[in-house]
């Protein structure tokens, strides 16, 4: 769409940009289905329709594109900081003047066109972590620089969390990818992921077990270890992070049964026992697994689901979307969406890893984190392993913001990156 | 080295897409747990709602039971309606009515079910069922609707009707739905998790045409509803009916317990009104009325409204005395020295003081009370004796909820030290003589009729209470009645105080404040009478309070009586109470006289008395207004007021 009036057109890359097209009509499409009713056959270029809305949502998207691709390329690093603290101001302002949707303070409404400030700080928090590791000097495995990078992140994420999107802010850990690339000492992905190990473990058994385990396992650890190992500090370690764990467990007992809210409580139960609460969260999840087990191989053909036609699956044109794909396209429609999602985020590492500068590498590997973060726990809720948590699909779901800001993100780095293929060909 | 960490991202990012690819295929092509037969069949959630819980008596006798009713349901999208007219006719319904209702329906949701008519009578069904074929997206449901056979008892249980808007909203777990049923108020509210069960949830498989077809895979993901638990409760019908035929033309309560158990046997708030009011398709409308009613019908006297527990109060002003070492069976104090006027004369001991409702007595009785400390500032030792005081009267579970099993429940008010530095505007700027008027019940003290026969059961036994309940049991009696209400309450209190006190109450009922005919034969009725000023509020009469149990040695019932606007406490309270307790004890009226008396006698005020303090309007507007024929009654009592209240009010 954007290429012919580009004048940089041949130096964006291809693939990437061919990827988003599939991507988007594939979202349109199933937008649309979502909300077909067969009685009143509306048309998709019905403006009174999600679908309709959604495709003024593409063409203002192509705007935005358009000018991003024009603007010279060092507008992005020169104002990246600018740029953080414009959101960050934003999403103060929310909180002051937004309006309550759904109950979560974090909409600008103007008239009928509602924004989120949140959805872009993720694009700005990104500029701004570029910007600050771009740096020479700059090391992740400084305490120090690392420190400086945490503050940058949790910053929009407090802010976030107190306009009650709690959603959003666990998108912010995405930037754990990126952070990895960049040299984050590798023992803290590995605490990271036994701690959300050890948080399912808590939920599924009783805490006595758990505990009996980790006595076991590090009775067994000191058994196994070399004879001369065992020294009064090393077993002084394993006993410190035996009761580390202990401890842990406890606390995800506090926090799951006395700090989450209800709501958010059952979202994480139902994950372990979908029989909890089968009227209300349950009942979502059961509903999307029913409408995608429905869908079989082949699908029931487009415009031809009777499980997201009739209301029966939530949010049908926003959280749920992956819903109408399954039951429609069934599993190969399934395999051709989360194919051009795995396709597409490959693409994104591989340039990241050819750019020039520091800054559009890290800011490249924000971009698949962001993406990748999205794709998996959305589609992970709808066929029940990741908790309900509503964030969007990108380029898939229903929604301006969501579509605005996802399409920024991709193709700030495309500009970066068409600035370093112009540079090679000269 | 860092950039290899690519090949690590890579691959997390094909593992995720493969694990979800392997999850889906199970999901899609491998299980068919969520195969719909035709892949055109949807699954439909249909919710079972199970009967509510029945309420029974303490003698089995049922109180409230379900009517099958039928609700019907529409579904806006597949309405078709080839005559509008007929079908309002058929419905009963005008045209105005059946355009809002399914104007709200389309509003809800085109695709889902809303309600269109509820509680159709199982022949107004009948007379409409075979035309309903005629007309699609119409769908009855088998529903039900509480029945009262006994048509009494409307303030303690409450109602069941459609849940609020705010309940809805505010489900802690989300159970009820739009439209749901649920019980409001008394007893209904008190117990609804064990009356209303556990709704059951079909799966059905439905085409798209919303033709059912079958259960969806055999009714293995069904759950069963359970059907609602009974309610025993320690109610005795029978008494309870005659005690609302005593309070017909009266504005009070009576409450009757079982002192060894604490169990409820009469709970009469009056006026009351036909429960089976509020459980028909016509309750928005009864309750309207109900709520514009100048009596307040609504209003659960026993349990919410407070009253100033008058003389009643010297009971427990005496035993605390004792107990405190400042008074005697044998002290006498004589008239001087007390602002009060009595109407005795005066030099009583403690039984004679209790049996003459002594005012100055009971003045000299807290004020010894009072000041009984080491403290010369009379500032100071008010305070520490008033501390005392309430600490000692706090025991009797006045000054805060008894933790009655009903919803709402007033605290009352039991003064505190506190309370008056407040009032008073700081600290030791009160002395006896600024609260004196606690010493027999009159100030700032706040009673429900449930804390007063509370404290008749508390005396019948002699110094322990068990917290007055209406729950026997769930199903069968004893079972799932919570353990608060098997708790024995001491008042610290010794036996022997409570001996002359109990001594005085005969005597108040043999030959003392009480209207002679009260005295039946052969119940050994003890008690205490009580004035509640309200008078000097600028009404014309007080209200009548009796206290008391029966017989005097093992006592089987407790009773507390209020009648509002009745004057003195000796013989419209009291009369009401003896009737009831021989009533009970004896299943029969012996007192025949008596009975008649009370039941002719009418202390119903005007209702533009009730109105004039705060909005004055002429009495025969408001004449109209409680005889409009339009405006359902109060069932038990008579909406005229008779002419001797109506002229004693106008003078105001």
């Amino acid at each position: 769409m954007a290429r012919q009036n580009d004048p940089f057109s041949q130096n964006i890359d291809w693939l990437t940009l061919l990827l988003y097209l599939c991507l988007v009509t594939l979202g349109w499409l199933n937008v649309y289905a979502a909300v077909y009713t067969p009685e009143s056959h509306t048309s998709p270029f019905d403006m009174s329709t999600n679908a309709g809305k959604q495709l003024m949502w593409i063409g203002t998207t192509v705007i935005l594109i358009i000018c991003i691709l024009v603007v010279n390329h060092t507008f992005f690093d020169t104002f990246a900081f600018v740029f953080y603290g414009f959101m960050i101001l934003m999403l103060i302002l929310v909180l002051v003047a937004g309006s309550n949707i759904n109950g979560s303070r974090s909409w600008f409404k103007f008239g009928s066109f509602q924004i989120q400030p949140a959805e872009f700080t993720k694009v700005a928090t990104a500029l701004a972590l570029a910007k600050y590791l771009d740096v020479p000097g700059i090391n992740l495995s400084k305490q120090k620089d690392l420190l400086y990078v945490a503050g940058i992140i949790i910053l929009p994420c407090l802010l976030i969390i107190a306009s009650n999107e709690t959603g959003s802010t666990l998108v912010f850990a995405s930037f754990a990818i990126m952070l990895y690339r960049e040299g984050l000492p590798s023992w803290m992905p590995a605490v990271g992921l036994s701690a959300v190990a050890l948080f399912i473990l808590a939920l599924i058994f009783p805490k006595l077990y758990i505990f009996i385990g980790i006595g076991v396992l590090a009775v067994l650890v000191i058994l196994l270890m070399p004879r001369y190992n065992r020294t009064v500090a090393n077993l002084l370690a394993i006993g410190v992070v035996g009761i580390g764990m202990i401890i842990f467990v406890t606390g995800v007992d506090f926090f799951v049964n006395n700090v989450l809210q209800k709501h958010q409580r059952n979202r994480i139960k139902v994950l372990v026992d979908p029989t909890i609460d089968p009227l209300g969260v349950g009942w979502n999840v059961t509903q999307a697994k029913i409408a995608i087990g429905s869908g079989r191989l082949q699908g029931k053909g487009f415009l031809e689901g009777t499980q997201t036609k009739f209301d029966f699956v939530p949010e049908q044109s926003t959280d749920f979307i992956f819903c109408t794909i399954g039951e429609e396209h069934g599993f190969i429609g399934a395999l051709v969406v989360i194919s051009l999602f795995v396709a597409l985020l490959t693409r994104l590492v591989i340039l990241a890893e050819k750019q020039r500068t520091k800054f559009a590498r890290v800011y490249g590997y924000c971009v698949a984190g962001i993406i990748f973060f999205h794709v998996m726990v959305n589609i992970g809720m709808t066929i029940g392993l990741m908790p309900v948590i509503g964030i969007p699909l990108p380029f898939f779901s229903y929604g301006g913001s969501s579509l605005w800001s996802f399409s920024i993100l991709l193709f700030i780095f495309l500009k970066l990156d068409s600035r370093r293929v112009a540079f090679t060909r000269r | 080295m860092l950039e290899n960490r690519r090949w690590v991202i890579i691959g997390i990012f094909c593992l995720v897409g493969l694990v979800y690819l392997a999850r889906l295929f199970y999901l899609q092509v491998l299980d068919d747990t969520y195969s719909l037969g035709a892949s055109k069949n949807s699954i439909k959630r249909v919710v079972e709602i199970p009967y509510r819980g029945q309420i029974y008596d303490r003698n089995n006798q049922l109180i409230v039971y379900n009517t099958p009713v039928y609700d019907l349901y529409v579904t806006p999208k597949q309405v078709r309606i080839p005559d509008t007219a007929t079908f309002c006719r058929m419905m009963d319904i005008s045209r105005p009515e059946f355009d809002s209702i399914m104007g709200l329906a389309v509003n809800y949701s085109r695709v889902k079910p809303s309600l269109f008519l509820r509680q159709l009578s199982k022949e107004d069904f009948a007379r409409i069922q075979d035309a309903l074929v005629d007309y699609r997206g119409f769908e009855p449901v088998i529903s039900s609707m509480r029945t009262y056979p006994a048509h009494t008892l409307s303030n303690a249980l409450g109602y069941v009707s459609e849940i609020s808007k705010k309940q809805l909203d505010n489900q802690d777990i989300v159970y009820y739905r739009q439209g749901d049923y649920i019980g409001h108020n008394g007893l209904e509210e008190q117990y609804e998790e064990q009356l209303r069960g556990k709704r059951g949830v079909k799966f059905m498989m439905q085409n798209v045409h919303g033709v059912n077809k079958g259960s969806w895979k055999n009714g293995e993901f069904d759950t069963l509803a359970v059907a609602g638990q009974n309610l025993i409760t320690g109610i005795d019908v029978e008494v309870q009916k005659y005690a609302d035929s005593l309070m017909q033309n009266k504005v009070g309560a009576v409450l009757a317990v079982e002192p060894s158990t604490g169990e409820i046997l009469v709970s009469v708030s009056a006026p009351t009104y036909d429960p089976n009011m509020l459980s028909s398709r016509f309750f928005s409308k009864n309750y309207r009325a109900l709520l514009k009613n100048p009596y307040k019908p609504l209003i659960n006297r026993p349990a919410t409204a407070s009253y100033r527990p008058g003389s009643t109060f010297k009971l427990i002003q005496a035993l605390i005395a004792q107990q405190q070492g400042t008074l005697f069976p044998n002290t006498v104090y004589g008239h001087g020295g007390s602002p009060m006027r009595c109407h005795c004369r005066g030099g009583n001991n403690l039984r004679g003081a209790v049996q003459n409702s002594c005012n100055p007595y009971f003045y000299n009785v807290f004020r010894k009370f009072i000041y009984h400390n080491g403290e010369h500032n009379v500032f100071k030792s008010s305070a520490i004796g008033l501390r005392e005081w309430h600490d000692m009267v706090e025991k009797f579970g006045i000054g805060d909820r008894l933790g009655v099993d009903l919803p709402f429940e007033r605290k009352g008010n039991l003064p505190t030290p506190e309370y008056y530095d407040k009032a008073y505007r700081g600290a030791l700027r009160w002395k006896f003589s600024n609260v004196y008027s606690l010493s027999i019940g009159e100030g700032e003290l706040l009673i429900t009729p449930m804390k007063l026969v509370n404290l008749a059961a508390t005396i019948a036994n002699r110094g322990w209470y068990i917290t007055p309940h209406y729950i026997k049991g769930f199903g069968k009696v004893g079972v799932g009645v919570p353990t608060e209400y098997s708790v024995k309450h001491q008042t610290d209190i010794d036996y022997k105080y409570y001996l002359p006190v109990i001594d005085g109450m005969r005597g108040a009922v043999a030959h003392g404040t009480v209207t002679p005919l009260a005295n039946i034969a052969g119940i050994d009725l003890c008690g205490k009478t009580g004035t509640a000023q309200n008078a000097k509020f600028g009404h014309k009469y007080d209200h009548s309070i009796f206290i008391g149990f029966a017989p005097m040695n093992d006592p089987k019932i407790a009773v507390a009586v209020f009648v509002e606007n009745a004057g003195w406490g000796g013989k419209a309270a009291a009369s009401v109470a003896a009737l009831v307790a021989e009533r009970y004890l004896k299943r029969k009226t012996e007192a025949t006289v008596l009975d008649a008396q009370v039941k002719a006698s009418n202390y119903m005020p005007p209702a533009q008395f009730l109105f004039d303090a705060r909005k004055p309007t002429t009495p025969k507007k408001d004449k109209d207004t409680t005889q409009k024929p339009s405006a359902p009654k109060p069932m038990m009592t008579a909406t005229k007021p008779k002419v001797v209240t109506v002229t004693g009010a106008s003078g105001n």
